[in-house]
């Protein structure tokens, strides 16, 4: 493995050297996710397999080109899991690795109950613009010692740098799981979801698409019994649950099958249902909202900011209007000063986030 | 450890020329200068270092902290952010050449929302105060450090602080939604949202956990949970430390994560006892307390399979809280356990560092040759369920030798928690205290980007200047070396 970071630093070294840029890749299952992929392309995947597992302490350290599929057998062999429940996106024989999955940050259906992956990341090894092996974090649930860049690298989209390896928060399955399917209006099930967030109910997942709500409860057998009794609707078997999250999660769903620029918008849980060109997939009690859009609609960027949100253009052919929600000066500024600390030639990742970072 | 690499005299000039500047846009009375209104602020909950600041600045609006800080950005002089001043890592210690910006005038909840079970704060606000605040509508804010009643939410933002109910619920940077402040130049910042992932770089988990170095806090935006219907808590006493640690991990093993999962060793359950009569078994050489929360049948169900567990694991005694109030006593022991520690010895020093839980029998066994070998004593409490120890030497700081060998013994702790794959701060921040053990758990290029960030945010280097990161120079004086997960089993040899 020495040598795979070997190998990589090389290349790094030689890119700052060269002034030239690189698109740090493993599995592909997120190229479509941000900005155009720019520059020659740096293959993580030989760098892989798990450091350090012990399931007592809840940490699982495993280097970056580490099959995520791998990674999460490997837990489910312990009762365990990633709690944050990432999206893979496998399509076309690519398979997703632990680099990729940290680097876009992205969180699944359990994000609102258990946290987001950010929630997770305890630790992380960097190799910088200066070819620099870094750590930050440790293997420690609890740890304050110098900034917290490790969960500051979750969602960063490799511009800052190659993820090494990162140390990841896992926890154990739920004993019990159940799911509910009940017909509910727009407005009904998102006002619903909030009353509900407000009690203490073992929630574990929520998706609403075309008149229906889904609901995941999780946990000890009594409290999902319990939960049922006062939340109702119909029980699904448990492979059509399984099967029904999974499609959510991966967007295999019926929803996500057209071709249509597809919109990502992050609200507070409680925005009322907003003016949009079409009729959203809902999840995280209300706070992730999905849309398509056609030719002529107007951007729900607007909108998503108007609830206190913002909005992203998740899957689309012409990116033109900006992958995410443009930020404001003092922030930027303050990306530019991060992005030229770890990256002071502008190698990784270039316009991956904001056309200048 | 070590506080003195800046000067401690006050000039009295420019103390005249900096509260002339502050008394042009804020009351008299809230710019402070004579000797004996600022010594209420010369330190922390870190007693053993003190220093008067020249200045003391008492804002009470977002408009006065942004002039404060351009005014100081502008004079070149340093500030010192504070809030309720309970930190216990020095980081709230002032400087002689600078402002001591005290927060703890914001004390209002500005807004709760219910429907989207979330508060807006102003950071002078206490931790307790939000809990109380929102139990009438069932909720509650979740992280809760011992100092609960007197800590400040802005002192919990800059110290990402913990407590007894983390290892479920989460620290500060997982019940933290956003944050707004100023930078040292005045300029506005907010990161997060009550929208979920924002846009860009994770800024709000950077700053969380700043310890006041890269910004001022002047909003914080929390998230509420649910108050669980009930809770219960295990009390099982151990005949042997080590095997209370196997019972830690035994229950995790188990797939159980206690509300709360929390050791005392003897000489710590004796000192509480006599203090607070929490009906602790001070015959125990540990006692363990495990928490279930949830729906009663719930509770049952997951008490039922701690304790079957805790059996396994060899407890020789258990008991189980019977009531809310008896749950509160049990846990009142563990709370006060610091203040216990002022009753039986004049000082008491806490330690913070955080390890691999599978290495807390060699731990202990090191701690216990450190007494022996600095003829101190030192108890132990310990945040099981997420391996945070704070080990608590008792000594008496009038005699200067007893303060020397105490540090000493600290330090040697602090390293060896690095040495076995953990870290010197779990929850109470490096400030002044564990500076130099950070030239022992990072390498210098780890340390140069903390401060490259640091100069992203501050480029002058005037916000709480000389904590959490040290000068590469100090860590070349101090002569530690850089140690990782043991494999450098040499940590007293000189780098040079
Ligand atoms: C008896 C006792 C028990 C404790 N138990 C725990 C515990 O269980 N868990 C735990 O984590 N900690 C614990 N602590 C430590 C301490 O209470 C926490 O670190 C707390 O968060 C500090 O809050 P404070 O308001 O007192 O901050 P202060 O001590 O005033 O300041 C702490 C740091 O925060 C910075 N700061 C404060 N306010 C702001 C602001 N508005 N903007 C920017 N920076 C700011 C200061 O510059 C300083 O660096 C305990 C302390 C005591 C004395």
């Amino acid at each position: 493995m020495a040598d795979a970071v070997q190998s990589l630093a090389d290349r790094v070294r030689a890119a700052a050297d060269a002034g030239m840029r690189l698109c740090l890749r493993g599995g592909g299952t997120k190229d479509f996710y941000g900005g155009a992929l720019e520059g020659e392309p740096l293959d993580t995947r030989a760098h892989a397999g798990v450091v350090r597992y012990d399931p007592t302490e809840l940490v699982i350290t495993a280097r970056c080109g580490t099959p995520l599929a791998q990674l999460e057998a490997t837990l489910d062999e312990n009762g365990q899991m990633l709690a944050f429940e990432p999206p893979h996106f496998a399509r076309d024989g690519r398979a997703a690795t632990l680099g990729g999955c940290v680097a876009a940050g992205l969180s699944g259906p359990r994000r609102a109950a258990a946290g987001a992956l950010r929630d997770f990341v305890l630790g992380a090894v960097l190799l910088d613009g200066r070819a620099r092996v870094l750590r930050f974090g440790g293997e420690v649930m609890k740890n304050v010692a110098g900034y917290d860049v490790a969960r500051l690298l979750a969602g960063s989209l490799g511009t800052l740098g190659v993820l090494l390896e990162v140390s990841l928060k896992v926890l154990p399955r739920p004993v019990e799981e159940l799911s509910l399917r009940l017909e509910l209006t727009q407005d009904a099930a998102i006002a619903q979801l909030n009353a509900w967030g407000g009690q203490p109910l073992p929630i574990s997942a929520s998706a609403w698409c075309d008149g229906l709500l889904h609901l995941r409860l999780s946990g000890a057998a009594a409290a999902v019994r319990a939960a049922r009794s006062v939340i109702g609707g119909e029980a699904l078997a448990g492979d059509v649950a399984t099967a029904f999250w999974r499609s959510v999660r991966e967007q295999t769903h019926a929803f996500f099958a057209s071709e249509a620029p597809l919109w990502r918008l992050a609200v507070p849980s409680t925005t009322p249902l907003l003016a949009l060109s079409a009729a959203p997939f809902i999840e995280w009690g209300g706070a992730l909202r999905w849309v398509p859009t056609r030719p002529g609609d107007p951007i729900p960027r607007e909108a998503a900011a108007r609830a206190g949100g913002h909005a992203t253009l998740f899957r689309a052919q012409d990116k033109s209007a900006g992958a995410f929600a443009p930020l404001d000066a003092v922030s930027m500024r303050l990306h530019r000063g991060l992005k030229a600390a770890l990256d002071p030639s502008g190698i990784f990742n270039r316009g991956r986030i904001y056309p200048d970072l | 450890m070590g506080a003195n690499e800046r000067n401690s005299v006050i000039d009295p000039r420019r103390q005249q020329a900096v509260a002339a500047a502050l008394r042009a846009f804020l009351p008299p009375q809230s710019v402070l200068y004579d000797a004996e209104d600022t010594q209420p602020y010369e330190c922390d909950g870190l007693t053993a270092y003190r220093r008067v600041p020249m200045v003391v600045a008492l804002p009470e609006t977002e408009e006065q902290v942004r002039r404060v800080l351009q005014t100081c950005h502008a004079m070149d002089v340093p500030v010192v952010p504070r809030g309720a001043g309970t930190g216990l890592s020095g980081g709230a210690l002032p400087l002689a050449d600078g402002v001591l910006l005290s927060m703890a005038k914001f004390m209002r909840v500005l807004r709760v929302d219910p429907a989207a079970r979330l508060a807006v704060v102003q950071p002078g606000v206490r931790n307790a105060a939000i809990s109380d605040v929102v139990a009438p509508l069932g909720l509650y804010y979740a992280p809760d450090p011992s100092s609960q009643i007197a800590c400040s939410i802005g002192g919990n933002v800059a110290e990402n602080s913990g407590g007894v109910h983390c290892l479920k619920y989460g620290l500060t940077v997982h019940n933290v939604l956003g944050i707004r402040g100023y930078t040292i130049e005045g300029e506005p910042i907010a990161f997060g949202s009550e929208a979920p992932d924002a846009p860009g770089y994770d800024l709000l988990a950077l700053a969380i956990g700043s310890e006041g170095l890269l910004a001022v806090v002047t909003e914080v935006t929390v998230k509420l949970l649910p108050k669980p219907q009930f809770a219960r808590v295990v009390m099982a006493s151990f005949d042997d430390v080590e095997k209370a640690g196997a019972a830690v991990a035994a229950v995790i093993a188990e797939g159980i994560i206690p509300a709360g999962l929390e050791m005392m060793d003897q000489p710590a359950t004796r000192a509480v006892e006599a203090f607070v009569h929490a009906d602790y078994d001070v015959d125990a050489a540990a006692i363990l307390l495990a928490e279930s929360d949830g729906t009663p049948e719930e509770v049952e169900e997951e008490i039922a399979r701690i304790k079957s567990v805790l059996e396994r694991a060899g407890a020789t005694r258990m008991t189980v809280s019977r009531d809310e109030a008896e749950r509160l006593r049990f846990w009142s022991g563990r709370k006060a356990a610091f203040p216990a520690m002022g009753r039986i010895s004049p000082d008491y020093y806490c330690m913070d560092g955080t390890i691999p839980r599978r290495r807390l029998g060699e731990v202990l066994r090191f701690i216990a040759g450190l007494e022996k070998k600095y003829g101190l004593r030192c108890p132990n409490v310990f945040h099981a369920g997420d391996g945070n120890l704070h080990p608590l030497i008792l000594f008496d700081a009038n005699d200067p030798n007893e303060l020397e060998r105490t540090e000493q013994f600290a330090a040697e702790v602090l390293e060896k928690c690095v040495e076995v794959g953990g870290t010197i701060t779990g929850e109470h921040g490096v400030g002044i205290e564990k500076i130099d053990q950070m030239c022992v758990q990072f390498h210098p290029d780890e340390l140069e980007v903390f401060h490259a960030v640091k100069r992203v945010f501050d480029s002058k280097g005037l916000l709480n200047p000389g904590k959490a990161v040290p000068t590469l120079h100090r860590c070349a004086e101090f002569g530690r070396m850089h140690v990782h997960h043991g494999q450098l089993k040499h940590p007293e040899l000189p780098r040079f």
